[in-house]
């Protein structure tokens, strides 16, 4: 790899690009999937989509399209018990976690260290700063105050996944309110609620577990 | 960018040299997917993954001779490889890996 090629990529850390390699030649470009409109380039768009590296034949050419897509993004609403674990398992597992709560007593160092808090209202942080395509939201807070508004924003974004801790009760109150509010099935299905694959989890650690294992299961498969 | 790239650029600006080895291609049930990488200091410490484990001692051979000469090499390893008993992949897969200088 040229160094030139290493730099360019860590300037643009924060977008999807490809570095593509003729391993015969030694050849190798960088490629920014979203504006090349090259056969190569549309190749490079479809492996950062799919977030798989992979060689293809391209005019009697072999590349290796190698996939450098942007970190991914854990945004945990409601800065409690389970919320914990989670971010520290979130952050083993590559991604970057924030964890919103307006309540000044939860949203704290002490009990988050090194992650990014945000003591603020969630649809006011979430409209600064949105969540993408690599994003997942999980809502943990149990007020329908704190919660229902990330939802909103989560259900207006291409997050991949959309968690809303809570009871079969509890989550069909919540879908209520959202239709009220004017989201329709379709929309109301990407909320996976109640959250978690289910493994029996008891412990905050063993819920968490579960919600990163679906959170898994729904990015990879 | 994965860690991995984070590394190499840190020990580039340190004035390491540096090689990187990427999974190319796989078949059967290997471990890690096409685009694992693993970066190789000049003093042989090294970051990331290309297997279980399985082949990673002959890959860090391949990349320091690599950060010796500057030149890409390729290695396959698989359980039908002659270096099986060594160092082949006990998941029954095989492998391709890029071996690469990582420098202007």
């Amino acid at each position: 790899m040229k160094r030139a090629i290493l730099d360019a990529l860590t300037r643009s850390a924060a977008r999807p690009m490809i570095r593509a390699l003729d391993r015969g030649t030694g050849e190798e470009k960088l490629i920014d999937p979203f504006s090349d409109e090259t056969p190569l380039g549309l190749a490079a768009r479809a492996a950062a989509r799919t977030d798989v590296s992979s060689e293809i034949e391209i005019d009697g050419r072999t590349w290796f399209l190698e996939v450098h897509n942007p970190p991914l993004e854990l945004v945990l609403v409601g800065a409690v018990h389970i919320a914990q674990p989670l971010a520290q398992m979130a952050r083993l597992a590559g991604y970057g976690v924030r964890v919103i709560d307006p309540r000044a007593a939860f949203a704290t160092p002490a009990r988050f260290p090194g992650v990014a808090l945000d003591q603020g209202w969630p649809d006011e942080i979430l409209g600064k700063s949105p969540l993408g395509s690599r994003s997942a939201l999980v809502v943990l807070a149990h007020d329908p105050k704190i919660d229902d508004p990330a939802l909103e924003a989560a259900l207006a974004s291409p997050a991949f996944y959309i968690g809303a801790l809570g009871s079969k009760k509890t989550h069909a109150a919540r879908l209520e309110r959202l239709s009220d509010r004017g989201f329709d099935g379709p929309a109301l299905a990407r909320i996976r609620g109640p959250v978690g694959l289910a493994i029996g989890a008891r412990s905050p650690a063993e819920i968490a577990l579960s919600i990163l294992a679906q959170m898994t299961q729904t990015l990879r498969t | 960018m994965n860690e991995e790239l984070q590394t190499a650029a840190a020990w580039l600006a340190e004035g390491r040299k540096v090689a990187l080895a990427t999974v190319i291609q796989t078949w059967g049930s290997a471990p890690r997917p096409a685009g694992s990488q693993i970066v190789v200091r000049d003093d042989g410490a090294f970051l990331g993954s290309v297997s279980g484990g399985c082949v990673e001692g002959a890959v860090i051979e391949a990349a320091l001779s690599t950060i010796a000469d500057s030149k890409n090499r390729e290695l396959e390893f698989g359980v039908t490889d002659a270096q099986a008993w060594n160092v082949g992949l006990a998941c029954g897969g095989r492998i391709r890996i890029f071996v690469e200088p990582v420098e202007e």
